[in-house]
């Protein structure tokens, strides 16, 4: 680790400088050197060893350390190939590599970099990482109007390299965009992967990811922050609330639901945050053939509590299904159950992550 | 360009000022307004309170302008005749000659293309959120989600919206019915190792809801609301595309349960 320190510029980071690479974090090369966290990579890249030594910064000439990796290499070799070796076969290997096209090892180092990213950044230290890019804004906010500059995060549609280029996912709107900027437009949307996008805001829960510009309308409009009271004064609201009208948020709305908090829940959506369409400032008729279609792609339950499925199948089959009714009495001890159950499943995932790392060290 | 350079320094900036206006940077949205409709009186009644220098900004626009003023005055005034064009646009963009040139700039894409993944580089038309000036910036709206977006070049960012107004799209697509593109029901689903994520899944079970209802309701109205992606075809793509994602999926559990093993065995 130490040495790497010294070392004016190491692969890696002078790959993250790279014009268009702005959205990479930093892979640490702890978890690269860890062989846990590279199965099943050496199937999927080409010159796959010559590409590893590139990213490491390891000097091919250096003999001492390289000959212990070669060895463990070897070894697989060995079972595969027999013992049956020319006895020039290190030489010729060594000369092959020096040979070779430098420009097809590094194309190999971008895609054997890129795939490690990928694991890297829903590990533990990389989506830490993530998070600080992540606040600084590094890759950009939101195009939608109704966002309000939500920040974005680069995520994949695909987990296999080559099919598709980085989106950009929004959590106001769960929605993805193409950059803006061009350059972003020949990185692989494998290298970020489908599942970070959504495991990031999972992993982060209280990340606000609702109000930034919004200030000046929040003080217009009834937000769903301003409008929790504490508990003691839900029953006055209660009373209070058949004069509001049908749209404004409740304040009995679970903090939590489906394992999402509701107030970070696609903000950006819903009543309000829509585009009309208008002429002259009346509303085009949805039974006009220019009417809108596409409401309900940014369409939210005005009450949150509907997507709560759990309850509704409960309310409807209590009685039919016997796993089911043995597990919560009414509605609420099963939001609040399932709630528990959601808090207590998180730290566990986390847990599980850092004990890979652990083990992968220690193996 | 050049005329760009001379408007500038010469005194000789009173020529083609609105060929100079749509030519020069950041005003690729609008499109040059008639020299007929803009020396009609009736379709500029009201604009002279807006507008400072309402007289004088409107010869500048109509390449009549032969004041000799300083530069002070003389940048007040080019200022008011940018207002006034975008104010004069707005309404101009609404008639028939107007809506016809935005159509085939609109069919050029020179508005640029949705962002969103899904509309596939639909091209997207300019809009206002206000009819009234200041209140906001240009958007740009795209007829295949309907929705709106913020222009990615800051230099279309400070175009003030109510140059374009908020009726335009609307109307555009009243008087040509034709140009209204597909709908489609695709869209971004989120997933953790291949498995959707349930608050997401959830939301969109409900807006497909939403989807369905409005589609009953509008045919008991005696309209078909049509959407790609709606027959069986493209539930055999999906299909497809499932598979594949459920082998990359099983790669991945196979990880994951020996992440899990290994625990216990610690």
């Amino acid at each position: 680790m130490s040495s790497s320190e010294g070392a004016p510029e190491s692969w890696i980071s002078s790959f993250c400088a790279l014009m268009g690479h702005e959205f990479f974090a930093e892979v640490s090369e702890d978890f690269i050197e860890d062989d846990f966290n590279l199965t099943g990579l050496q199937s999927q890249v080409p010159m796959y060893k010559e590409a590893l030594e590139m990213i490491l910064d390891v000097e091919p000439e250096d003999d001492e350390e390289e000959e212990e990796e070669e060895e463990e290499e070897e070894e697989d070799e060995d079972e595969l190939l027999g013992d049956e070796k020319p006895p020039g076969y290190r030489r010729e290997r060594r000369h092959a590599r020096v040979a070779s096209d430098v420009s097809v090892i590094e194309t190999s180092a971008e895609l054997l970099y890129g795939l490690i990213h990928q694991r890297y950044i829903t590990s533990r230290p990389g989506i830490q990482q993530m998070l600080e890019k992540y606040e600084m804004q590094h890759f950009g906010v939101c195009p939608r109007v109704y966002c309000n500059g939500c920040k974005v995060l680069p995520v994949g549609r695909s987990d296999t390299p080559g099919q598709e280029t980085v989106k950009l996912f929004c959590p106001s709107c769960q929605d993805v965009y193409t950059p803006p900027n061009s350059r972003f437009h020949q990185v692989d949307g494998a290298f970020f992967g489908t599942t970070f996008g959504c495991l990031f805001f999972m992993t982060f829960p209280d990340l606000d990811i609702g109000t930034r510009f919004d200030a000046a309308l929040s003080t217009l409009s009834p937000t769903r922050s301003a409008s929790f009271p504490s508990t003691a004064t839900t029953t006055t609201t209660i009373s209070g609330a058949s004069n509001h009208p049908s749209d404004t948020p409740r304040p009995l709305w679970p903090a939590e639901l489906n394992g999402v908090r509701t107030a970070n829940f696609s903000p950006g959506l819903g009543e309000g945050r829509m585009y009309e369409s208008r002429i002259y400032g009346f509303r085009v008729s949805e039974r006009s053939r220019s009417g809108p279609r596409m409401k309900w792609l940014r369409m939210k339950p005005a009450d949150i509590v509907e997507l709560d499925e759990m309850s509704y199948y409960q309310a409807l089959h209590s009685y039919d299904d016997d796993g089911d009714a043995a597990m919560g009495g009414g509605n609420t001890a099963q939001n609040a159950n399932s709630a528990i159950a959601q808090r207590k499943k998180a730290p566990m995932r986390r847990r599980r992550l850092n004990a890979t790392n652990i083990n992968g060290v220690d193996g | 360009m050049m005329e760009d350079f001379n408007s500038e320094t010469d005194s000789d900036y009173t020529s083609y000022w609105r060929d100079w206006f749509i030519q020069s940077r950041g005003n690729e949205y609008f499109c040059e307004i008639d020299e007929e409709y803009l020396t009609d009186r009736f379709n500029l009644t009201g604009l002279n309170t807006e507008v400072p220098y309402y007289q004088y900004a409107l010869d500048l626009v109509t390449d009549v302008f032969d004041l000799d003023a300083d530069d002070d005055l003389r940048e007040q005034i080019e200022k008011s005749a940018r207002h006034l064009y975008g104010l004069v646009h707005a309404r101009y963009i609404v008639t028939t000659r107007g809506l016809a040139k935005m159509v085939e700039k609109y069919k050029k894409g020179d508005f640029g293309k949705c962002p969103r993944v899904m509309c596939e580089g639909h091209p997207l038309l300019p809009t206002g959120q206000h009819d009234i000036a200041n209140m906001s910036t240009v958007r740009l709206y795209c007829s295949k989600c309907e929705d709106i977006y913020n222009p990615k070049s800051s230099r279309h960012a400070s175009i003030d919206g109510a140059y374009f107004g908020a009726s335009f799209t609307s109307m555009l697509f009243q008087v040509h019915p034709a140009l209204l593109p597909e709908k489609t029901i695709r869209r971004y689903e989120p997933r953790i190792y291949g498995f959707r994520v349930h608050a997401s899944a959830a939301l969109a079970r409900w807006q497909d809801r939403y989807r369905d209802d409005t589609k009953s309701r509008l045919r008991d109205a005696g309209i078909e609301a049509k959407y790609i992606g709606e027959e069986e075809e493209d539930d055999e793509l999906e299909d497809e595309e499932d598979q594949v994602e459920l082998a990359q999926v099983r790669e991945r559990v196979r990880g994951d349960a020996a992440s899990g093993r290994m625990e216990i065995g610690n």
